[in-house]
């Protein structure tokens, strides 16, 4: 064969086998690795897996957010309207959270049927509302009458 | 009427890019020089209208001249008056007017200093760069017009800038990183102008490297300066999100990184030439789809403003332009610019196209993971979002694979090394690395494996540079008789790979020394974190220019001795009612001390507890050291006299070429 041919088959054999090997690397990374987003409704209907890492979003129901007295556990209820979801958190929230407002919240199912929040986000300024939670929102005035239509 | 000034200069500049796009082209196939020869002034007059229009958004900023929308919606009348000017570029509008102006920018850049480019190279250029500044006039023009009044109702104040943005980091991060971005689109130029010339040799690539070379150094700062600014000002902490603006950012420059290697094998070797013109398409592409993932609301993130459908599909049709033209015009003009021989598997070649597939490999991943979420979405499989944990199990082990590999392969020869000699090459850097990767840790407190592995990386990195230096000056008559023999563009080369060294032992250091504690304190409380004790002394008013702030007071002191005073802040800005966390910071070589301010637990009483966030970062600077080195490698590499002397040498070929015609 050709030295000119005959090289670039070997690295075109070479890149098959490797762009193989990440496409398979990618698909068993995907798999473990990505965030299914749930509104409230979804987990009343028990449609959301425990213990595994999800997100969560709606509306933050006035009144809901409970503070400990010698820590930093948070606790507060969000809405999209149809359902009610019980979150608890022991960091510091975001500045822009606040009742009755949009938050996204990642972290864990408890059997308990509360959802363990690792990462709590809210909006990032005054006119901007995650995409993922505008889709699942109710209207603002109806999260301040603690998501009742 | 300033506004208006500025909206005729834009219409006037998307006139003149027309004539740009149309003209040079034209006269390079028709062989009339005067028309080639008219890029120039046609680039050079782009430059100055827009020029001018920015100039006009910027008085309207300055002058707090609310009846322009976009003023209105940006600025207010008590912002300080730095920040009014670069509220500029603190929305969408005028993002893209500063992205036009530095598009512009670099086409009169091409303009003046290409001079001695062929005629005909040139006049394609130009012709390309035009094309593309045309696709930015009609995006500004017809969907982000800075320049539209509120009238007749003008509001009396201005909603105010963001108050994320309120801070150095925007004077600089934008503008750097619309630099890098929009400097590929000359890598790009040169690779269409390349293409269609059917002609692709030496000099091609001599001449786009310093191009390429400074792109890609203010792409390296940008996201450096980006990171820096998430980690004091928004993130709390934490340096890079895997968020898919960092990743729109990233994945240029992991092309525009695999495209400097190319270009290298490309001048050097005559080799790889379908394969650089094809990273310097995607580099670019890279760029625009990084806009229109930013632009177009579809992702979720800081930078995404407030959208419009509009000017999402805009974006998403130039981009298919874009592609789709270059990738056609290569499928139909490559076979006329591919290299026709071959190389030794054990040569430098080899290395620097291991190089290129990992580079490649990782952006690919990067890109499957930012666009996942919205193919899924789009595809009705459920809203899902991909985390750090996806990248970090990717783009750990291949950058590993790519620092073991630029060890090995920054001694290799090209053509054919022997792998004797490499061999050997190889040991004592290896030995060396190991020895202060066992030994370091154990001056870091706890001896952790994870942070040998990590140490050898970096250091294996750092020693091969430093063992190719000592053996290349080992036949001079003394070591600086040696080391002046050298190129520049050979210690831009060290100097870059030294600043990944720095990079990767700055992320694993801080990633396995650092320590971060959520509490709740009250005045008079104290904590020890990593050996650190933190006093909380209270909380004060704090007055701004345009907010008032409650202020914390932390004593630090490690062993009794006073390390530092830090004042964290939360601030609220008296336009909006928006609330900030200002972080105060005790920055070192070796740790910054992290203090971040989180809220009134009893949000009647602001002088109870507070949540506050305090935080031992180890090493955490090397991460932007190691990026302002390999930039600064970067610059070193271009101010080589080759790239200079190539001028001379091409225009004496051309006299050679008119001689013989």
């Amino acid at each position: 064969m050709h030295p000119v041919r005959k090289q670039r088959l070997i690295l075109v054999l070479v890149l098959v086998v490797l762009s193989s090997a990440a496409v398979g690397f990618v698909a068993y990374a995907m798999r473990g690795n990505i965030d299914f987003f749930y509104p409230p409704k979804a987990f009343a209907a028990g449609e959301v897996p425990m213990e595994k890492r999800i997100r969560a979003g709606g509306c933050v129901i006035p009144g809901s957010v409970q503070r400990a007295d010698d820590s930093l556990d948070v606790q507060f209820v969000i809405t999209d309207g149809v359902a009610e979801l019980t979150v608890v958190f022991d960091k510091i929230l975001p500045d822009l959270f606040a009742e009755g407002e949009a938050a996204v919240i990642a972290g864990r199912l408890l059997p308990s049927g509360v959802l363990q929040a690792d990462q709590v986000l809210a909006k990032h300024d005054e006119n901007y509302t995650p995409p993922e939670v505008a889709d699942t929102m109710v209207s603002h005035e109806a999260c301040m009458n603690g998501g009742k239509i | 009427m300033i506004p208006e000034l500025g909206h005729f200069a834009l219409s006037i500049g998307l006139l003149l890019a027309i004539a740009l796009a149309v003209v040079p082209m034209a006269g390079s196939y028709s062989s009339r020089p005067v028309w080639m020869a008219a890029g120039r002034p046609l680039a050079l007059g782009i430059f100055v209208f827009v020029l001018i229009a920015f100039a006009c958004l910027t008085t309207a900023f300055v002058q707090s001249d609310f009846t322009v929308n976009y003023v209105a919606h940006n600025s207010n009348s008590i912002l300080p008056v730095y920040y009014k000017v670069t509220a500029v570029w603190g929305g969408h509008e005028g993002s893209i007017l500063l992205w036009l102006l530095i598009q512009a920018g670099w086409a009169a850049a091409v303009a003046l200093f290409g001079r001695q480019l062929p005629e005909e190279l040139s006049a394609r250029v130009l012709s390309v760069l035009g094309f593309v500044l045309i696709g930015f006039f009609l995006f500004i023009l017809f969907t982000s017009n800075p320049f539209d009044r509120t009238l007749p109702f003008p509001p009396m104040e201005g909603s105010d800038l963001n108050p994320l943005l309120q801070d150095p980091g925007m004077i600089f991060h934008p503008p750097l990183l619309y630099m890098g971005y929009v400097g590929f689109s000359v890598a790009f130029a040169f690779a269409i102008a390349a293409l269609l010339g059917g002609h692709l040799d030496a000099v091609w690539a001599r001449w786009v490297r310093p191009w390429t070379a400074v792109a890609w150094g203010f792409l390296t700062l940008g996201i450096a300066l980006g990171s820096w600014w998430a980690y004091y000002e928004l993130g709390w902490g934490g340096w890079w999100f895997w968020d898919p603006v960092e990743n729109a950012s990233l994945m240029p420059w992991l092309v525009g990184t695999a495209l400097l290697h190319s270009l290298a094998v490309t001048e050097k070797r005559g080799l790889f030439k379908s394969w650089t013109i094809l990273l310097a398409i995607f580099a670019f592409s890279l760029s625009l789809l990084g806009t229109f993932l930013v632009r177009s609301g579809v992702i979720t993130s800081v930078h995404a403003f407030a959208t419009d459908p509009l000017r999402g599909s805009f974006i998403l049709s130039f981009l298919a332009v874009v592609i789709g033209l270059s990738l056609l015009l290569f499928a139909i003009r490559a076979p006329a610019v591919s290299a026709r021989s071959v190389f030794s598997f054990r040569s430098l070649e080899t290395f620097l196209l291991g190089n290129n597939i990992i580079l490649v490999l990782i952006m690919g991943m990067v890109l499957t993971g930012t666009l996942y979420p919205l193919l899924a979405d789009a595809m009705n499989w459920g809203k899902i979002s991909v985390g750090p944990p996806f990248f970090n199990l990717f783009f750990v082990p291949l950058t590993v694979l790519l620092c073991l590999l630029l060890g090995i392969g920054v001694r290799a020869n090209w053509k054919d090394s022997r792998w004797d000699k490499l061999l050997t090459a190889w040991r004592l850097p290896f030995l060396a690395s190991l020895i202060v990767a066992l030994l370091w840790p154990l001056a870091l407190g706890d001896y952790h494996w994870g942070a040998v592995f990590g140490i050898f990386i970096g250091v294996w990195v750092f020693a091969s540079s430093i063992a190719d230096i000592i053996s290349k000056t080992r036949n001079a008559s003394s070591f600086f008789a040696g080391l002046k023999r050298q190129r520049a563009s050979y210690y831009g080369m060290h100097i870059a790979h030294i600043g990944l060294a720095v990079a990767v032992l700055g992320v694993v250091l801080t990633t396995v020394y650092s320590v971060e504690e959520d509490l709740r304190m009250g005045a008079g409380d104290s904590y020890q974190v990593a050996g650190y004790d933190f006093k909380f002394d209270g909380i004060r008013m704090a007055q701004g220019p345009n907010y008032r702030a409650f202020e914390g007071v932390l004593h630090v002191s490690k062993n009794g001795d006073s390390v530092a005073e830090l004042y964290p802040q939360k601030r609220n800005y008296l336009s909006g009612g928006n609330t900030m966390t200002e972080a105060a910071i005790d920055t070192g070589l070796f740790r910054d001390i992290y203090v971040a301010l989180g809220e009134p637990l009893d949000r009647s009483n602001p002088n109870g507890d507070w949540a506050m966030r305090l935080q031992y970062k180890a090493f955490v600077v090397w991460i932007w050291l190691g990026a302002l080195l390999m930039a600064l490698g970067g610059a070193i590499a271009v101010a080589d006299k080759r790239y200079r002397k190539v001028k001379a040498a091409r225009s004496v070929e051309v006299i050679g070429n008119v001689a013989t015609a």
